[in-house]
């Protein structure tokens, strides 16, 4: 990148360490960081929904719309998490084939699952096998997304669901004395007032959110986890004119340093925006503030 | 070949012990099951050693967070913020690619790299801090009544600790130590997917389903038997936290005891 690094051999170490750091692969590690604050900025606004969307449906009093949710929330206790994002990569690709398929080649009479293989019609194959590199990548980036947005809905369901019964009840009958519809006691009194008591275990979930991006490399994507892993491998002079030893350990370190100063930050701004959504609240938080406020 | 023969077979086939190699094609059912099976003998493993060295950690970096002194303060809670505010899966590949360069220096370090050592140590590290956050709450909400108390009987040091906070300390976290446990029994599949070496594809239970839905390009029935295997083991751990669970309470009246609550686990 920078004019004197044309002989590398040649320089000092600081100025070595300056061009190392400043090759285009090291660019394409860097584009890996901003791949993890893209997922998390697609995700967590996703996972939000289908969280809520859960939570609705528990409460639902459609019988099998509550057993849905119920069932949508339970299912993410007492299996682990990594399970569900091998699982889910795997069946949600071939959940899209087989409904392209059923549309698209509805005259195919062999079977689907031969054996040990999975066969669909080649005009039903995600993403088609003539496409770019660029489309199966970003075809994997959107299942990695799915995927975490599945089961960090779960998680955010359970939380809002928690959130939603922990509305004072006085609240929700006063809303019926004015009456109010259902309906309208939901979104006027009871979502508003929910978010105080959904936002420690939101802000815990986000925080978990960020420590789960990792798991990105095991759903096949060149994150920040497999470009450490491949930079940092030990390199000879034959392959590239920066040879070094096994850096790895220096490469995860500086992963460790950048999760530590993610969830730190996150941390600071949660505590503010907790801070402004207990004003005025029935809460002891809320009391405490208004105390603080008066004297 | 019958499933008995399986059984014999694969049984113990995560630790060494019975048929060399994995099966390779027409998969059966019990195939799968015992595979996947004997991989739990890993996961409980490292779940169960973590748990019972952790513990005693958990237990001294909660007290000096909770002391006036900065010198024994401040490192407990840097560590607790180390471990907690990184990724396990990170953890995970920094130590092994750590205990491997220092296997090149000094021969004593490579039975390290190998996950039954390497990988309980970044356990053993981990559960501890995430335990002692939760020890440090449960001391801070210590009734100051009772403390009061031991004083004005005149105990004092080691021996209040002993008979009044660390009771009192254990009754009011234990809920939460148990999401804790079961937590890390979830955290346990991580450790062959992040560095750590499967020798002789001797893996824990994620490493056997995965391997299964490679070779079958089938998820369906891989991972629910996995899934059905750990809710089982989640069942046990809450059967047995609770029991701890009700000898720690059985001084209140029935009514006052603090029920177990489940909570979602989540990934660390």
């Amino acid at each position: 990148m920078f004019s004197y690094c044309t002989d590398p051999d040649t320089l000092a170490t600081l100025s070595w360490l300056t061009c190392y750091l400043t090759t285009g692969v090291h660019f394409s590690f860097y584009y890996s960081f901003l791949k993890v604050l893209g997922i998390l900025a697609v995700t967590a606004p996703v996972a939000l929904a289908f969280g809520f969307g859960g939570a609705m449906a528990a409460r639902s009093s459609i019988l099998p719309l509550s057993w849905f949710g119920k069932g949508y929330i339970a299912i993410v206790r007492g299996v682990p998490d990594i399970a569900f994002f091998l699982f889910f990569v795997i069946a949600l690709d071939q959940g899209f084939e087989w409904m392209r398929h059923q549309v698209l080649c509805p005259d195919w009479t062999d079977p689907i699952r031969q054996g040990n293989d999975f066969l669909v019609c080649p005009q039903a194959k995600l993403p088609l096998g003539s496409a770019p590199q660029v489309v199966h990548q970003t075809y994997a980036f959107g299942l990695a997304v799915i995927t975490f947005a599945l089961v960090f809905g779960a998680f955010a369901a359970n939380v809002i669901f928690g959130a939603m019964r922990a509305v004072p009840k006085a609240q929700l009958e006063t809303a019926e004395a004015y009456g109010m519809s259902p309906r309208q006691t939901f979104w006027r009194v009871l979502v508003p007032q929910m978010w105080v008591f959904a936002l420690p275990g939101l802000s815990n979930l986000w925080q978990v959110l960020i420590k789960a991006t990792p798991l990105l490399f095991l759903l096949g994507i060149e994150d920040v986890v497999y470009w450490a892993r491949e930079l940092g491998g030990t390199k000879t002079a034959q392959f590239t004119s920066y040879p070094h030893g096994d850096w790895r350990m220096w490469y995860f370190f500086a992963l460790l340093v950048f999760y530590l100063f993610m969830t730190w930050g996150s941390e600071k701004i949660l505590t503010r925006i907790m801070a402004g959504l207990t004003r005025g609240q029935a809460t002891s938080g809320g009391e405490a503030q208004r105390k603080g406020v008066a004297a | 070949m019958s499933c008995l023969q399986t059984i014999q077979d694969y049984g113990l086939r995560a630790i060494g012990i019975g048929e060399r190699l994995l099966p390779r094609s027409d998969f059966t059912l019990c195939e799968q099951f015992t595979l996947i099976g004997s991989g739990m003998i890993w996961n409980v493993y490292f779940g169960v050693m973590a748990l019972c060295t952790g513990f005693f950690l958990a237990t001294a970096i909660a007290v000096a967070k909770g002391l006036a002194n900065p010198w024994l303060r401040k490192p407990a809670e840097w560590f607790i913020f180390l471990f907690r505010g990184s990724p396990l899966f990170i953890q995970f590949f920094f130590a092994y690619f750590l205990f491997l360069s220092l296997k090149g220096v000094y021969p004593f370090f490579s039975p390290f790299t190998a996950a039954w050592l390497g990988a309980l140590i970044v356990l053993f590290l981990n559960t501890a801090a995430y335990s002692a956050q939760i020890f440090y709450g449960a001391l801070q909400s210590i009734p100051k009544g009772e403390v009061e108390a031991a004083d004005a009987y005149g105990l004092s040091g080691w021996l209040r600790f002993r008979r009044v906070v660390f009771p009192t300390m254990l009754r009011l976290a234990w809920p939460a130590y148990t999401n804790e446990a079961i937590f890390l029994f979830h955290a346990t599949t991580l450790v062959y997917f992040s560095g750590f070496p499967a020798w002789q594809q001797r893996g824990d239970a994620l490493y056997y389903a995965s391997y299964f839905a490679d070779k079958t390009f089938n998820p369906f029935v891989p991972y629910p038997i996995l899934a059905m295997y750990f809710i089982l083991l989640t069942l046990v751990i809450i059967a047995g936290f609770g029991l701890v669970n009700t000898h720690l309470n059985r001084h209140l009246p029935a009514n006052a005891r603090q029920k177990l609550r489940l909570r979602p686990n989540l990934i660390r």
